[in-house]
């Protein structure tokens, strides 16, 4: 029986910690008041509005989607062929690249954009945007193998093999045969890499420059120098942003079995 | 280039690795015939098989199709035809969209596929569930797609891999009927692998019986089934009575036994089915071990001499029971004459 209640009051502390900040935040959102604050003082709409009309808040969301959208593709299509080839043969120093693909996620991401930031941003000059959407696609490339080798793993192989026989050629096998059976992995992989993306802040934290921040990286900036109750809106909004994208990924492509 | 050699595999070797399957394998196919390939597994059937489609690459040797060489032909420029043991339909098309998959890339007018496709899914007997997926379907009705995908390609050869293996017993003996007759009116030279002896003897034309990656025998279903060449053969085609000959006698666990005949001079070997031994009377004596009713017949495992004895009864013939004394013999004329041990 105590062992019960034990469980029960872990269950309830783990469930506090996930959910509280996101009702404080929410709570914040709806404040009548000048500062950002718990509890609200008052109701009202006024800061999510506000959101809307902060310029660096739409021309960093612009560029949030850009990378999370075009990162997210560049990652894929780099992702995609290793993961079937890892998947469909036996490759020399296959565990090697292997690791080197996941390495992104085993390195901090702080190191990562000091390390892009010291030796591409600085020494070669290359443009900040550039760097951001190199280190997020980098970011992204092991999701992206991992979840698509997933779906890879459960496609039979002799349905190509199959498709060969009947005239097609190899690589018109991958896009007739392979790809549409997969598609739900990439789907899935996608969304994945479009949340990690989106939500990244260490790496973007180095590489920002006048006018290129991510979104995460501008609402620090942001209330750094003003104290309104927007950013917790803005970090609502974006919350039940993310809280879309996987509900119905969930339920139109059962988004769990491939995470 | 005649039909006599259609398909001719010449000194093929095969390897995964450096693990050979298959050892120079000669092997000459007439148009039209209908080969089956047959071994227990690891004997380089299959190997073979996917060598003649090209899926895989021969570490050595020839293989011609009509006169021309295709040994390094890609496999998708081979116009073979494979019906593959798990059938491979693709699942995210349905039937008639797999049957007309190979169709599309030879870039018929739609017409001329619609027309296609509808008389291969009819000559295989499925004139239904064109709009269903694979995933839908019954495995006899998968490979009924899979047959007609092929079939619909018009290819040189088809090729079966263990085409009713994953078939209940009654739907097998209807897929075996529902193939001689897709072969007798297409006309289409097929080679398909087996494990199974029953398979082999009803279908095929020619038998070829394969071991450790070489050809252990080649002949028709009477021919393999009648007088095996080797004491392998002998056994897999049910002859559970086996005895190498040394100076005209049987080597037998009791040293060396005079017959009651002659054999013949040049053999290795002696093997007699359980229905050629003879019961109640004759040179060797043993003990009844065990008897088993077996329908039509009545099957004893005899215990001699010579070793474990399997023979085999009319039912209506008089019992013996288990543990009696019993006389018994190997007539000579009723062996089969085995040339390789």
């Amino acid at each position: 029986m105590s062992s019960r209640i034990f469980s029960y009051a872990t269950l309830s502390v783990v469930l506090l910690f996930l959910l509280g900040p996101f009702v404080i935040i929410v709570a914040a959102a709806l404040s009548a008041g000048e500062t950002l604050a718990f509890p609200p003082q008052g109701l009202s709409l006024k800061w999510v509005i506000k959101v809307f009309e902060v310029e660096s808040f739409r021309a960093s969301f612009a560029l949030s989607m850009f990378l999370a959208i075009f990162g997210t593709l560049a990652a894929l299509v780099l992702g995609v062929p290793v993961a079937y080839a890892a998947s469909r043969y036996k490759l020399p120093f296959g565990e090697t690249i292997r690791t080197i693909v996941s390495a992104p996620i085993i390195v901090p991401g702080i190191i990562v954009g000091l390390a892009l930031l010291r030796y591409l941003v600085l020494p070669l000059d290359v443009s900040v945007g550039l760097a951001l959407f190199i280190a997020h696609t980098a970011l992204i490339l092991p999701y992206a193998v991992r979840v698509v080798s997933a779906s890879l793993d459960n496609l039979r192989s002799d349905i190509e093999e199959a498709a060969v026989l009947l005239g097609s050629s190899r690589i018109a096998t991958f896009f007739r045969i392979v790809l549409p059976n997969i598609q739900n992995g990439i789907l899935a992989a996608f969304i994945l890499g479009f949340v990690t993306s989106f939500n990244q802040v260490p790496v973007s934290l180095f590489l920002s420059g006048p006018g290129v921040r991510t979104l995460p990286i501008d609402m620090i900036w942001y209330m750094e120098i003003t104290y309104d109750p927007s950013v917790a809106a803005l970090a609502a909004l974006l919350a039940f942003l993310s809280i879309s994208i996987v509900f119905l990924a969930e339920r139109f492509l059962g988004f769990s079995r491939y995470v | 280039m005649s039909d006599a050699n259609y398909l001719e595999l010449s000194d093929l070797t095969l390897a995964y690795g450096k693990t050979v399957a298959v050892d120079r394998l000669n092997l000459t196919i007439r148009r039209g015939e209908l080969i089956a390939l047959l071994g227990p597994s690891g004997c380089g059937k299959t190997t073979t098989m996917r060598a003649i489609t090209g899926l895989l690459r021969p570490a050595g040797g020839r293989i011609t199709l009509d006169g021309r060489d295709i040994t390094y032909l890609p496999a998708n420029k081979r116009q073979l035809g494979l019906v593959f043991q798990s059938y491979a339909l693709f699942p995210h098309l349905n039937v008639w969209e797999n049957v007309a998959f190979g169709l599309k890339l030879k870039k018929l007018s739609s017409s001329e596929i619609e027309k296609k496709v509808k008389a291969g899914l009819s000559m295989v007997g499925l004139d239904q569930f064109h709009t269903r997926k694979p995933a839908e379907l019954s495995g006899g009705q998968q490979q009924r797609v899979a047959l007609a995908r092929s079939l619909v390609m018009e290819p040189k050869v088809l090729l079966l891999d263990e085409p009713l293996s994953n078939l209940d017993a009654r739907l097998r003996l209807e897929m075996r009927t529902e193939l001689q007759r897709v072969q007798r009116e297409s006309g289409v030279t097929m080679v398909f692998v087996t494990h199974d002896q029953d398979e082999a003897l009803a279908l095929a034309d020619r038998i070829v019986v394969m071991k450790d990656g070489v050809i252990e025998q080649l002949g028709t279903p009477e021919e393999v089934y009648n007088t095996p060449s080797s004491r392998f053969v002998a056994d897999f085609v049910g002859f559970e009575n086996i005895f190498a000959l040394e100076q005209g006698k049987l080597k037998t666990d009791d040293g060396l036994k005079p017959l009651s005949g002659t054999a013949s001079p040049e053999a290795a070997g002696l093997a007699w089915r359980p229905n050629a031994v003879s019961l109640g009377a004759g040179q060797f004596k043993g003990e009844v071990r065990g008897v088993a009713f077996a329908g039509g017949t009545r099957e004893y495992l005899i215990q001699s001499p010579l070793g474990a004895i399997k023979a085999e009864m009319d039912a209506s013939a008089p019992i013996f029971q288990a543990g009696s004394e019993i006389a018994f013999d190997l007539p000579p004329e009723r062996a089969a004459i085995l040339q390789r041990m």
